[in-house]
């Protein structure tokens, strides 16, 4: 579904800290399952992920999906298609500090021009599946760690994407929490989503969740 | 607030533009007839100023004033009265393009 | 159409929630702006409407005045003058007019006192303006005195008060019967102040004042277009109390849009990469802060011009009457014709939303096109 074809990236070209976090990565992400990337930090996963889910565009090298070069699109196509086709859910959860968890969830949605109910009644059914119904209105700064985790998934999923992004999901849970994550991921891979994970978290890497691992270092896959 | 946030601003600001326009309807509306007794009293008795500034002789028929009473002492003298800071001498006056005395 | 509609309802939930996160800074802001806009239009609907309503009642000023001048100062017209003029083609009516200044050491107020034209005050008695009765309590029949300029004092009983709606031409009239004026003043015989002149036709008006300063060559002919004039460039932007409001207000303007151009907070640049991040285009979050800017400033626009509407046109502008009213003794209490300049109100519209919205957008401009990837990695 997604291809990547000799994909490469660096940072502050051409001035005197470049810095390659990529450098010449081919990989073929299939549809439906649940992938993840391993790596120590700085192997430049987190990279890749923006790369995959269109956040960036690659210095060199292709990025296709659903067989369409996409690396080369310019930004109002990639944002359509990133908002189509990608949620991500942030290592830092990355919530609307004021806003109540519905509102984070919506906003998304909120260029598509959708009617205000729909939104509403779709964000409210994504936080009762989460089972943080009950607390909608809350403001995001009150919401605990895990609480904020959900609404982060929930936000991501208001535009029905066919993907889920996840940067290092379980990174500030306990386990508890990050087991939990992993029984959610379990229900997207059965509703049959596709799910894109970084992790360094062996209870993510080692779960059955996880279809098929990939792993990186130093800006190349490693070959396992 | 039960009432989704932009309803209510859009409702405000259309609230405040029809009092806007209002306001401009308002200014519109002929009043003509207050106006007119004060310019008939002004023809009757010949009147030539408004009575606005009444705090100096010389500020208070300013269309009658020559440079010289405009500026009482000498043309940099500083006010005398508050009421020089509104007004200024006949433009025609600092012009001076006018043949006649001034 | 309706998803577009949607989606600037949106946008402005958003923004309104974004606002509303620091609600006393935002409303102070918006506070101080509609004050701005609230000092700016009521000097220009108040200073507009006066010199309207100057020109309208002026339109019955005499349409030539003719002064005599005495080494550059005014003198009075010696008698024969108006015989001099005589029978002059277009001139209707040629009239001495009789009119001077009076100090009042009782109440520190000057009055004008003026004979009218019609001759209609009988002797001994006097019509008096009607801020000039306010304060000093007259009304018809009673008496008052004045001591004139040689010492001995004069009595007259009030026939009349003038109306109260003419008083911002009348207020310190006093109208007095001719023999009685000139015996007051001392004033020399066969002498007036000045000529009135009635003249039909308003072309001719300059050819017979151009004729006229021939014939009498140390007078000085003032037209009615001239004394409307003056107050024309009544409260001009250019002049010292308008210049000063102006210069104030603007740099009052100024410091408020520099504030807000000044740059983003990190908070801020953050909230615009998540933005961006979660699937908004960069002309999604442009619009936004558009509406945010627009909001406020429209706001402070209406708010101010609404409450400076009903500050000159319903109370008759009380701020300004402290500065208008300098030290003047009488003030005429009137309240003007509402009058709207079309043009000043676009320029203040123009003036006082497009630097704001200017100033929202210029700062927001870079954060908005750069790459969300920047989020992932803070």
């Amino acid at each position: 579904m997604i291809e990547l074809r000799d994909v490469r990236k660096a940072f502050n070209q051409g001035q005197h800290n470049e810095y390659w976090a990529l450098s010449g990565i081919s990989l073929a992400i299939e549809a439906k399952q649940v992938t993840a990337l391993r790596g120590p930090s700085g192997s430049g996963k987190t990279t890749l992920l923006t790369l995959i889910g269109c956040l960036a565009r690659p210095t060199s090298g292709r990025v296709t999906l659903h067989g369409r070069d996409i690396s080369g699109l310019p930004e109002r196509f990639l944002t359509e298609i990133r908002r189509k086709t990608f949620g991500f859910v942030f290592q830092q959860f990355n919530l609307i500090k004021g806003l109540s968890a519905i509102e984070n969830v919506m906003l998304p949605a909120y260029p598509t021009g959708r009617p205000h109910q729909e939104l509403k009644r779709n964000a409210e059914a994504l936080l009762e599946q989460l089972q943080l119904g009950h607390r909608r209105d809350a403001r995001a700064e009150w919401l605990s760690g895990g609480e904020q985790q959900r609404v982060a998934i929930a936000r991501a999923l208001i535009n029905d994407p066919e993907v889920l992004i996840a940067d290092e999901p379980t990174a500030n849970l306990d386990t508890a929490l990050a087991k939990e994550f992993m029984a959610i991921l379990e229900s997207f891979g059965a509703e049959g989503r596709t799910v894109i994970l970084t992790s360094h978290d062996p209870l993510v890497t080692e779960s059955a969740v996880v279809a098929r691992l990939v792993d990186m270092r130093d800006g190349k896959l490693v070959k396992s | 607030m039960s009432m989704r946030p932009s309803s209510f601003v859009l409702l405000a600001l259309g609230g405040l533009v029809l009092v806007f326009l209002g306001c401009l309807i308002d200014a519109q509306t002929p009043r003509a007839e207050e106006i007119c007794a004060t310019q008939a009293l002004a023809r009757r008795l010949g009147l030539t100023d408004l009575a606005l500034f009444t705090e100096a002789r010389y500020a208070r028929h300013p269309s009658q004033a020559d440079l010289h009473s405009a500026f009482q002492d000498h043309p940099l003298a500083l006010e005398h009265f508050p009421s020089g800071s509104l007004i200024v001498p006949n433009r025609e006056l600092l012009d001076r393009t006018t043949t006649t005395p001034d | 159409m309706n998803s577009w509609i949607e989606r600037q309802r949106h946008l402005i939930d958003f923004t309104l929630a974004s606002l509303l996160r620091r609600k006393g800074r935002n409303l102070g802001l918006l506070t101080v702006y509609t004050l701005l806009v609230f000092v700016l239009a009521s000097a220009m609907l108040y200073t507009h409407a006066l010199r309207r309503e100057a020109t309208t009642i002026l339109e019955g000023a005499p349409e030539i005045v003719l002064q005599r001048l005495v080494a550059g100062r005014h003198d009075l017209i010696p008698p024969g003058y108006v015989e001099r003029i005589g029978r002059m083609r277009g001139v209707q009516e040629i009239r001495g007019r009789l009119w001077g200044y009076y100090y009042d050491s009782v109440v520190k107020a000057n009055y004008t006192f003026m004979v009218p034209a019609d001759g209609s005050v009988a002797r001994g008695t006097i019509v008096v303006g009607p801020a000039l009765a306010r304060q000093r309590g007259l009304d018809p029949n009673t008496g008052i005195s004045f001591r004139s300029y040689s010492g001995e004092l004069f009595s007259f009983s009030v026939a009349a008060v003038l109306p109260q709606s003419s008083e911002l031409a009348s207020a310190d009239l006093i109208l007095i019967n001719e023999d009685d004026f000139r015996a007051f003043f001392a004033y020399p015989s066969g002498h007036t102040t000045d000529i009135a002149l009635s003249v039909a036709n308003p072309a001719e008006v300059r050819n017979i004042a151009i004729k006229l300063s021939k014939l009498l060559p140390d007078s000085r002919p003032i037209l009615r277009e001239e004394m409307q004039r003056t107050y024309a460039s009544l409260f001009d932007w250019r002049e010292g109390i308008m210049l000063a409001l102006l210069s104030a207000s603007i740099l009052a303007f100024a410091i408020l849009a520099w504030e807000k151009a000044s740059g983003l907070s990190a908070d801020e640049k953050r909230e615009i990469g998540i933005l961006k991040a979660i699937g908004w285009e960069t002309g999604d979050v442009i619009r936004m802060k558009l509406w945010e800017g627009g909001l406020i400033s429209l706001t402070a626009f209406l708010l101010g011009f609404v409450g400076a509407y009903i500050h000159v046109f319903k109370f008759g502008a009380p701020l300004f009457a402290p500065v208008l009213k300098g030290w003047a003794v009488l003030y005429p209490h009137f309240t003007l014709m509402p009058v709207v300049d079309g043009l000043q109100l676009a320029t203040l519209f123009f003036f006082t939303v497009f630097p704001y919205m200017a100033a929202v957008l210029v700062p927001i401009w870079r954060a908005a096109v750069t790459d969300p990837d920047a989020v992932m990695r803070s």
